[in-house]
């Protein structure tokens, strides 16, 4: 089990009803982890509309998560 | 329906001697945003300033939140202002995105380019904006008269 921040913004945020909770998990990668909250809390977004990011940083969802890590998953920008 | 949306640290001071890509969560000031860019080779100041309007879809807007990852917004902004020194004849660029609640004519995005001609400060003000709509980590939402809308998202149609 490793410990990780999760970050949530946008519709994930309002999914969730937090903007960051710290968590433990057994999941290996950005994809694991985004499966298994997405079944825990019935995020309505499917894994290929967001994106990942690691420790402040696009990563791919392959990426391998590390004790400590800060992860974030991006959903459809709308800026501008 | 106010909703309190999370704040996170600045990754860095502003500096408005930098040429760089902020988030900020006060007024933007064109002017002062300008002047980071000042560079007596110029021939060609080029900026595009995004305003909130009062309707959309035929509905009146009273409001628009933004939000952003701070952080990784700054980053992939100023990745795009160093593809576009990369990509154009320019001499320096510059853009900002406010986050926080916006009222119809406030503006939310600027974009400025100084370059020696205006051919190249107007394609690389474009591609800037193109570019930081389509990337970096913002998100808005609506509110109508009628109510709240949801996140919007581009990418299921609706007009951006």
């Amino acid at each position: 089990m490793k410990t990780l921040r999760v970050l949530y913004f946008a519709m994930l945020r309002e999914q969730r009803g937090l903007s960051a909770e710290t968590l433990a998990t057994a999941a290996a990668t950005a994809a694991e982890l985004y499966a298994e909250l997405r079944a825990r809390h019935h995020f309505t977004l499917p894994a290929e509309s967001l994106r990942a990011a690691l420790n402040e940083e696009f990563a791919p969802w392959t990426a391998e998560l590390r004790d400590g890590d800060v992860v974030a998953f991006i959903p459809p920008v709308s800026g501008g | 329906m106010a909703t309190s949306l999370p704040s996170y640290p600045r990754s860095r001071e502003v500096d408005p001697a930098q040429t760089m890509f902020r988030i900020l969560d006060t007024a933007l000031e064109p002017s002062r945003l300008r002047q980071a860019l000042h560079d007596t080779r110029a021939g060609a100041f080029a900026a595009f300033e995004g305003i909130v309007r009062d309707l959309n879809d035929g509905r009146t807007v009273l409001a628009l939140d933004y939000e952003s990852y701070a952080p990784l917004a700054e980053k992939e902004g100023d990745r795009i202002l160093a593809e576009a020194l990369d990509r154009f004849a320019v001499i320096a660029v510059g853009g900002a995105h406010r986050t926080g609640r916006l009222e119809p004519g406030d503006m939310a995005v600027w974009v400025g380019v100084v370059a020696e001609h205006r051919g190249p400060a107007f394609d690389a003000c474009r591609f800037i904006v193109d570019q930081l709509k389509a990337r970096v980590p913002i998100w808005k939402r609506e509110h109508y008269a009628e109510g709240p809308s949801a996140w919007i998202n581009p990418a299921a149609g609706r007009p951006s």
